[in-house]
């Protein structure tokens, strides 16, 4: 049956932290499609545009979530995405989008430190969503 | 600004200016550097010419392209690898064949751009190459003060330890907050899987603690005749259980009095990882055998299984820290990544050699070969 929920594409290879954020978008009210890997997301964006997309950014690659992001605007340049990480506070490293020209390498709207809480999540998805 | 030197070859004066001016108000930044990066364009019109430029100052990246009057650019390329290994190439060329391209790159250009290109074309191309000449050279900064291994060591451990803790406090939360309801039972699920990732999280803390045992050194390895028969046994019983709940046999071939002049603990570290890994990527129903045999100037041990293999691309990844090969077989097999790394450790410091051979959905056999040393010096040295 159709649907006119949005549909919210989450990527994480841990598949506790894809469990715990698909239970609780779907909460918001959200169609939920997850994939566990890089590999998977690309073969699930073959035949889906999601409304927005949730990427983590350490899977096959350390840096899986970029390249992920970056093919997904290539096909999809409409479809914001969320970058979900810990790996700032992992390696010391400072990634951020904050500037444009980060934003156009790294070619995600927003950065997202693992921890967040739902209702935070909530209003940023809507924010991008421009609910 | 930092500034990267770019020589530009062709005999094109207009595709030389043409990349200068592409170029001149051009810079790119990194997430990963404070600097923004600006290029200097340098001009070469034959390859010749090129060969004498790079000569004098050696640039980062060189654009080449291969229809040059005198020496090709096949032939600068070929210079520039034997003489100035750290130049990236990039070949322009109008005569863009997939063959020139895949010679081109099988002798090391880094990358083909194909003539006519636009700006943007250009551009981008250039910013590829600069952000992989960046990657290296602070690759090579972390190396040369020997802290990359262990930097990529702690970040992939505190990656290894946190993630199960996050998912841990997630699933608190989530009962904390009842997300799931009031009912205990809406929780069954949430709860077995913290269990189970406290569970992995032990038996990294385990692998750490062996790995550190391994690389304590030889001064703390109590070395001394050890009982392989006996070690082995005793490795197939603490992994009883686990084979029963998985409905896998283990079995032990082993030929009499084989000792080895090693650390006990090492050895148990071996047996152990072998045959936990033999039989947790195993089938219901399947089998483990363990060989232990001696001949004149070697023991062997050899533990098979019948698995769900390994892919022959992926054996040569098998003994790196961390690296779980990740398949839908394997999917929920828990481990740390670090069992076989130890392993090799071990079969390292006792100058042992390690052979894999495996079939996919048919099994693994993993062989570890310790020379004896027969004591006779003049044999040893031949």
């Amino acid at each position: 049956m159709a649907t006119n929920k949005r549909t919210i594409l989450i990527v994480d290879d841990d598949i506790d932290y894809l469990f715990q954020l698909k239970f609780q978008v779907e909460k918001m009210g959200f169609d939920v499609v997850t994939a566990e890997s890089q590999h998977d997301a690309e073969q699930v964006l073959k035949n889906l545009k999601p409304d927005l997309a949730i990427l983590d950014l350490m899977m096959e690659n350390e840096d899986s979530g970029f390249i992920l992001s970056y093919k997904l605007k290539r096909r999809y340049p409409d479809v914001p995405v969320i970058i979900a990480t810990a790996v700032s506070s992992e390696t010391g490293m400072s990634f951020g989008i904050s500037s444009e020209q980060e934003r156009q390498w790294i070619k995600a709207d927003l950065y997202l430190e693992k921890g967040i809480r739902p209702d935070q999540l909530h209003r940023e998805i809507l924010k991008l969503l421009k609910q | 600004m930092e500034i990267v030197d770019i020589l530009v070859v062709d005999d094109e004066p207009g595709i030389r200016s043409g990349v200068a001016r592409i170029l001149k108000n051009f810079s790119v930044s990194y997430p990963f550097l404070e600097d923004d990066i600006g290029f200097n364009v340098i001009e070469a019109s034959t390859g010749e010419e090129a060969i004498q430029v790079i000569s004098k100052s050696v640039p980062a990246v060189v654009l080449l392209d291969n229809k040059l009057p005198g020496i090709q650019g096949v032939e600068v390329l070929e210079y520039i690898n034997k003489n100035h290994p750290d130049i990236l190439v990039m070949m322009i060329t109008s005569y863009a064949s997939l063959e020139l391209a895949i010679k081109a790159t099988n002798i090391g250009a880094y990358d083909f751009v194909p003539k006519p290109f636009t700006p943007q074309e250009l551009k981008s191309s250039i910013e590829n190459i600069t952000k992989h000449y960046f990657l290296r050279r602070m690759t090579r900064k972390l190396h040369s003060e020997g802290k990359q291994v262990r930097f990529q060591f702690l970040t992939i451990l505190s990656h290894e330890l946190k993630a199960p803790l996050n998912a841990i406090e997630g699933y608190l939360r989530m009962m904390q907050n009842k997300e799931a309801g009031d009912s205990i039972d809406n929780y069954m699920d949430f709860i077995d899987r913290s269990l189970s990732r406290i569970h992995s999280m032990r038996s990294l803390i385990m692998d750490l603690l062996d790995l550190t045992h391994v690389e304590s050194g030889k001064r703390n390895r109590n070395l001394r005749e050890v009982d392989l028969n006996l070690i082995a046994r005793s490795a197939i019983e603490t992994m009883t259980p686990l084979a029963i709940q998985r409905d896998v046999s283990i079995s032990l071939e082993a030929d009499n009095d084989v000792t080895l002049f090693a650390d006990s603990g090492d050895v148990e570290i071996l047996f152990n990882n072998l045959i936990s890994n033999a039989v947790k990527y195993n089938k219901p129903g399947g089998w483990v055998h363990c060989k232990i045999a001696k001949s004149a100037n070697e023991v062997r041990i050899e533990v098979s299984d019948s698995g769900v293999g390994i892919k022959e691309e992926d054996i040569s990844k098998l003994f790196q820290e961390f690296t779980r090969i990740k398949n839908p077989q394997s999917k929920n097999v828990t481990g740390s990544g670090l069992g076989l790394s130890i392993v090799k450790k071990i079969a390292d410091l006792y100058g042992a050699s390690i052979k894999v051979d495996s079939k996919i959905d048919e099994g693994s056999t993993f062989t570890i070969t310790f020379p004896i040393p027969t004591g006779d010096l003049l044999n040893d040295s031949i």
